[in-house]
């Protein structure tokens, strides 16, 4: 800041505090009332999701023995296992190491994910690779022959 | 100079007095010694980009962002638009020589240690530059819209996530939202268009006039050769035909890539799709995406993700910061600490690239 002087006057260090409390607090101010509407427009709005709460996969017979398949469940992708013994099992299909979407490995008889070689057996535990917790469960029942998957409670 | 040109020359040398800027572009010479090849790496660089800027500008003509457009738009540009299948393919194999290109230029400016004083700004300008390629590498990455874009930028984005308190919001920022969505492909296409080029084109000012103004540097221990100073080239002419003579070799070569290794769209991204088997990101992520994969779920109490970037994150700071804290070679003496960190650098990238290609 340039520093001024009264030729010769006395020296007026309360006058010049107090303009440079208001000139520097007015910067401030200033900048924050620019800053702040640009960093909430950055900020996404939160859009409302329609919760749901089950949804339908399909006839139990169209599903073949030993086969996986990933349902939309809401936004999320769920994936659905008939396994090698018949039985139905649902888990979330977002891998929990970096959020690619898994898929049912035959050969391996396990549920298996591209992006990091990450393995979950066939109750969504996370067996090997980067995966760092299991997969979340989710509930499949049969209701006159159509496989419904809802939320756990 | 011809009659016209020179009274051309004349007319706006009148108003604007050109001699010092003449001045001033013409008095920089090239050092001549063994490693003088390396000097050629910043320019080739600065001939990549400006391919981009140019077939990003063509390819801006047909492109539409949006989930329902862009693969299609692409399409559009591949079979439809005259040449298009072209522009779009030296834009990506660009995009990989410009990163390959600045990788080389950062390492030699690194072990020829020309980052010591007083050149610590044109190496922190440098530095945010290739931060910023990246950048532009993973936000163009996404805009076609297909499968291995959609994961790649899912799992980028989730790293994002995973650095403490920060990262949360920064991934919404980044997503815009929870999800990698249209609304993510919108954002980095706005990204990879207008703020990166912007950005970058400031610190390439700053880069090329602190390099005009302070000149070459010349090795440590090199400046006297049997007692006379290095030889040197003038950079004009001399020094710049040669880079002309190797940009038209770069043309030539980015031509070669571009017509006989077509670059491929792929399948169209899908949300409710599993990750394809073989999945990878480009190659200059390859080496951080191999090193995710061996480290387990768990380490030191934290989950592996978040120690494997910040181990990452800690070193391109450390790496950014060199000028700072090597301070042996700012007084023109060797620091091997220096050389062998380099070279480890070096080493670890070129072998995880290498294995996580083959695996
Ligand atoms: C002002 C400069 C730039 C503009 C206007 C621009 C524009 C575009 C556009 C419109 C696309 C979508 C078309 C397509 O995907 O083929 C694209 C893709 C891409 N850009 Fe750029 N770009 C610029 C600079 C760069 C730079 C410096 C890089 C360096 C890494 C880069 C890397 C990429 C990549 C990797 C793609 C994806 C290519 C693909 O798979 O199709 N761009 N760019
Ligand atoms: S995202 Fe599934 S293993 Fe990394």
């Amino acid at each position: 800041m340039v520093e001024t002087r009264n030729a010769g006057g006395p020296e007026q260090p309360g006058k010049r505090d107090f303009l440079k409390y208001v000139l520097s607090g007015g910067l401030v101010a200033l900048v924050g009332s620019i800053l702040y509407p640009i960093l909430a427009y950055l900020k996404p709005p939160i859009q409302a999701e329609v919760a749901v709460s089950s949804v339908k996969a399909g006839k139990v017979d169209a599903m073949e023995k030993d086969s996986g398949q990933i349902v939309k469940f809401g936004s999320k992708p769920v994936i659905l296992i008939k396994t090698a013994n018949d039985e139905l099992r649902a888990f979330s299909a977002t891998c929990t190491h970096l959020d690619c979407t898994v898929q049912y490995k035959k050969e391996m008889g396990l549920i298996w994910c591209a992006c990091h070689n990450g393995k979950y057996d066939l109750n969504g535990r996370n067996v090997s690779g980067p995966p760092p917790r299991p997969l979340d469960e989710y509930r499949v029942t049969v209701q006159g022959g159509e496989i419904m998957i809802s939320k756990k409670s | 100079m011809n009659g016209r040109m020179k009274k051309a020359y004349d007319w706006v040398d009148e108003r604007v007095h050109l001699e010092d800027l003449v001045k001033f572009m013409g008095k920089k010479y090239v050092p001549v010694h063994r490693h003088s090849i390396w000097y050629y790496f910043g320019g080739v660089s600065l001939f990549l980009f400006i391919i981009q800027v140019l077939t990003g500008i063509l390819l801006l003509l047909y492109y539409k962002s949006g989930e329902e457009l862009a693969f299609e738009s692409i399409g559009y540009i591949m079979s439809k638009v005259q040449f298009g299948w072209l522009i779009r393919s030296i834009h990506s194999w660009a995009a990989n020589l410009f990163i390959l290109s600045s990788m080389v230029h950062m390492f030699s400016v690194y072990f020829e240690k020309s980052y010591r004083k007083p050149r610590e700004i044109t190496w922190l300008t440098g530095m945010l530059m290739f931060f910023l390629a990246l950048a532009f590498g993973f936000s163009g990455y996404l805009l076609p819209w297909n499968e291995l874009a959609y994961f790649a930028t899912k799992v980028g984005t989730d790293i994002a996530g995973v650095v403490p308190i920060i990262g949360k919001p920064m991934m919404q920022f980044l997503r815009s939202g929870e999800e990698v969505s249209g609304a993510t492909l919108s954002r980095f296409f706005g990204f990879h268009v207008a703020v990166f080029p912007g950005i970058f084109t400031v610190l390439l000012g700053i880069h090329l006039v602190l390099v005009q103004r302070q000149g070459m540097s010349e090795p440590i221990g090199m400046e006297l050769h049997e007692g006379k100073p290095l030889k040197t080239m003038p950079f004009f002419p001399n020094f710049l035909l040669r880079d002309l003579l190797l940009w038209l070799i770069v043309l030539n070569l980015l031509a070669i890539l571009a017509v006989f290794f077509p670059w491929e769209l792929g399948k169209k991204a899908d949300a409710f799709a599993s990750a394809p088997a073989g999945i990878k990101p480009e190659w200059y992520f390859l080496f951080m995406f191999q090193t995710l994969k061996y480290i387990p779920g768990k380490m030191l109490f934290i989950d592996g993700e978040v120690f494997g970037i910040m181990i990452f994150g800690l070193a391109g700071l450390l790496w950014m910061l060199v000028p700072f804290w090597d301070l042996k070679s700012s007084r023109g003496q060797q620091n091997r600490l220096v050389n062998y960190l380099g070279l480890f650098a070096v080493f670890y990238i070129i072998i995880l690239t290498i294995v996580g290609w083959l695996l």
